[in-house]
């Protein structure tokens, strides 16, 4: 669907490392990276993480909503990427659930697994190869499930 | 003297639940309008691509390099945390309810009150690597970590992909994956946590 140059130059190598610092820091900073928040959330004991998600997604619609009816362009002038997800609703709430599984006894989402390696949480290493093992697994195994 | 209270704030308190919000928005617009999509899941297919795994399974066929950004982006990421951590730290640890605080008190996982205990972030009677070698570290650690993978690869996306970029560009299918993260996230968190946890 991208319709950019997908080579990284210097200026785009250091582009993405910023802004993958920023985000570091706002997974710390926000606590979404905590085991014990998302402990907090699934037992719906603090408005903390449904705060953090929401306002992400309402400043995000409307971001999107603007950016739709004005028709603004990427940096290259290419448009924004908005491809519509699949509807399947076997893979979705399969894969889901399972993920959602493992975001309950991890404590993390694949997002916050780096970022937790990035605050000295060596034993994330392990957890995130695993992660890995998962994901090749899934493609060993994607013509047998249903989507 | 307002300025200075205020960025003493942002790097030595912890973040109000909706500047953090605003700020994960801005970064899926930051990468939205670098030509690219914010989700991280997808990185996992990248690096199986990048290992070699492509020979072997044909979903790992192709290109690993138009996925680099995204390599580049999550070093940032390690090292993002990096600096909140040795340089932005909160003078308390992660201060959760006190329901959550007596439910896993109850399970046996102690909440920090203290930075000499713990940032809050993950428990220690989890998180080392002698605990892989019990049972209960191996199941959440280790399957934990297994789940995710395959999971947010079959639903085809994670909380970036599916919960914030879905669901601002209002995708029904978002919404059904959501619901998914959080029946598996509820079943576990109230049915199979309390076992694993004894075990």
């Amino acid at each position: 669907m991208t319709t950019h140059d997908s080579r990284l130059t210097l200026h785009g190598l250091i582009k993405f490392f910023l802004i993958g610092i920023l985000f570091g820091i706002i997974m710390t900073k926000s606590e979404a990276v905590s085991w014990f928040r998302i402990q907090e959330m699934f037992r719906f004991q603090s408005f903390h993480m449904y705060g953090i998600i929401g306002t992400a997604v309402v400043v995000g619609a409307i971001g999107v909503l603007v950016i739709k009816r004005r028709g603004l362009k990427s940096f290259d002038g290419t448009p924004m990427d908005f491809t519509p997800k699949r509807m399947e609703i076997p893979r979705l709430l399969f894969g889901g659930t399972l993920f959602g599984l493992g975001w309950a006894m991890t404590g993390a989402c694949p997002g916050p697994l780096y970022a937790l390696l990035g605050q000295g949480v060596w034993v994330v290493s392990i957890v995130l190869l695993s992660g890995l093992f998962g994901a090749f697994m899934y493609g060993v195994l994607k013509p047998r499930l249903p989507h | 003297m307002l300025k200075a209270f205020f960025i003493f704030s942002i790097l030595h308190t912890p973040w109000h639940w909706a500047f953090s919000g605003v700020m994960i928005a801005l970064v899926m617009f930051l990468l939205l309008y670098s030509g690219r999509t914010f989700g991280v899941s997808s990185s996992f297919d990248a690096l199986c691509t990048l290992a070699g795994a492509g020979k072997k399974v044909k979903y790992f066929e192709g290109d690993w390099r138009p996925k680099a950004w995204m390599l580049v982006f999550l070093l940032g990421t390690v090292g993002g945390a990096a600096i909140a951590t040795i340089w932005m730290q909160s003078p308390q640890p992660v201060q959760i309810s006190q329901a959550t605080r007596d439910d896993l008190s109850s399970l046996g996982i102690h909440a920090p009150t203290t930075l000499e205990e713990g940032r809050g972030y993950a428990p220690e009677e989890i998180f080392t690597f002698r605990s892989l070698l019990t049972l209960r570290g191996f199941i959440l650690l280790i399957v934990g970590g297994f789940v995710i993978g395959f999971g947010t690869r079959w639903a085809g996306g994670c909380t970036s992909g599916h919960a914030i970029s879905g669901l601002s560009n209002l995708q029904l299918p978002s919404l059904i994956a959501v619901i998914g993260f959080f029946i598996g996230g509820l079943v576990m968190t109230h049915l199979l946590l309390p076992i694993i946890l004894k075990l």
